[in-house]
């Protein structure tokens, strides 16, 4: 990197950073090989790598959200830590996917997508709801990307690989968090137990999406749900909560999330998290 | 030091201090993997702890700013994702400064398995680094940095923070 520390990088001489707009002095890929390996189609990488990651950013954005919002100052904390888990995630893939397709980078591929090229399923889009509404979002996405990226360990791509090494371990962190709170609500009073049962509903038509094979994974998610199944009866049985008997929600001719179909609640996130890269082109402060 | 000390590029990136837990230098937090020297070239790798870590860009500044101000006027410091990080690679000089400073130090890291068991009820507890009390209460999961968690220790009364096995 051309700067000594962050600083430097966002001083009027190197106003080409654009530090509104990204953080010119840390690549989170720097340094590590980034070929795409023989026998991988450079185009499929990317667009996998784009769904991860946008899976990681959107999931992040909606969780950061609860900082000033929480029910406690510890559960304040916690969602932030998952939200910068998250983020990080998002980062590696994001910069893998720009590299693989030869364009742009994490910030471009951020805040300059308009909705109809975002990649991430629409559970994680939805718009926040209350606290048993997050834990129950939380517990369907983090035992369902954990699954995933348990199997990405073995990936033929390093990158991918090396990316899900790490992010197991930070994922098994949250799964545990929201298990751990739907227990609590689950079994806890009358009214808690309710509230957690509605929050599991409102999001449970949400959930067949994540297990339906799209043209480029390189992970089958279909694979995914004996696991995800399993883990989910473990909680709620110890939640006293059950399954949902619930219709998933539709798609458009069978089209959704990673076709860059999404719900209503897509185009305010996104007009919130892009507007001050967007009105602000290359701005510094 | 002494006429005959010979301080290495090894010696110098070694010193660097983890900006949030100031008490570890990156070798004792065990993510300065590799320090190779060539000349004036010097080559580091360092393995981030948390994949969204906001101290990776202060620490590959502090990396080249030392190795510079020590001479060495190329460095390359480089990301390093696998293996990846595991608490199991903090020094045992390292978890004497930790439990000093009031943060007790990781328990053994998990045995890996797939799929990772899911973790309902309690945790191993942590033993309080104050007063040594084995059965301590854990707060919440997460703490002020994505490595930490919060604990309240029964014996002594007072709050601690560990360092989260992973």
């Amino acid at each position: 990197m051309p700067f000594d520390n962050a600083y430097e990088a966002i001083t009027e001489e190197n106003d080409h950073t654009k530090w509104a707009f990204g953080t010119g002095f840390d690549d989170p890929l720097a340094g590590v090989d980034t070929a795409v390996p023989n026998g991988m189609d450079a185009a499929d990488l990317a667009t996998y790598s784009l769904m991860l990651g946008d899976d990681a950013l959107i999931m992040s954005h909606r969780l950061s959200e609860w900082c000033t919002n929480a029910p406690e100052l510890e559960d304040e904390v916690a969602l932030a830590n998952i939200a910068l888990d998250l983020l990080g995630q998002a980062r590696l893939l994001l910069t893998r996917a720009a590299q693989a397709s030869g364009e742009g980078d994490e910030d471009t591929l951020a805040y300059l997508r308009d909705e109809r090229e975002f990649r991430n399923v629409r559970l994680v889009e939805l718009a926040r709801g209350d606290f048993a509404h997050e834990i129950a979002r939380l517990l369907v996405f983090s035992t369902w990307r954990l699954a995933l990226l348990e199997r990405l360990v073995d990936s033929p791509d390093p990158v991918l690989a090396a990316v899900a090494t790490k992010a197991v371990k930070e994922v098994s962190y949250h799964r545990d968090y929201a298990a751990g709170w739907t227990v609590r609500l689950g079994a806890g009073t009358d009214y808690s137990h309710e509230r957690m049962a509605a929050g599991l509903e409102a999001i449970w038509p949400y959930t067949a999406e994540l297990f339906t094979r799209h043209e480029v994974d390189l992970v089958d998610p279909s694979q995914l749900r004996p696991e995800f199944d399993a883990v989910l009866a473990s909680v709620l049985d110890a939640a006293g909560l059950s399954v949902p008997d619930v219709t998933p929600m539709a798609t458009v001719s069978g089209r959704a999330g990673r076709d860059g179909v999404h719900t209503e609640a897509m185009g305010y996130l996104l007009a919130e998290m892009q507007s001050v890269a967007r009105a602000n082109p290359g701005a510094i402060w | 030091m002494t006429a005959g000390d010979v301080v290495t590029a090894r010696d110098v990136a070694a010193g660097v201090r983890d900006p949030e837990l100031p008490m570890l230098t990156i070798s004792d937090l065990g993510i300065l993997r590799d320090v190779v020297e060539d000349g004036q070239h010097v080559t580091v790798d360092i393995t981030p702890t948390y994949s969204g870590c906001p101290a990776m860009g202060a620490i590959r500044a502090d990396v080249t700013r030392r190795l510079h101000d020590a001479g060495y006027a190329d460095v390359d410091v480089r990301t390093v994702l696998r293996p990846a990080w595991t608490t199991d690679w903090i020094t045992a000089d390292g978890r004497r400064k930790l439990a000093d400073h009031g943060i007790a130090p990781p328990t053994a890291a998990p045995a890996k398995k797939t799929p990772v068991p899911l973790t309902l009820g309690r945790r191993p507890p942590v033993p309080c680094p104050r007063c040594g009390e084995p059965d301590t209460v854990e707060v919440s999961r997460f703490g002020a940095t994505a490595c930490k968690a919060l604990h309240r220790c029964p014996a002594c009364g007072e709050p601690f923070e560990s360092v989260k096995a992973i």
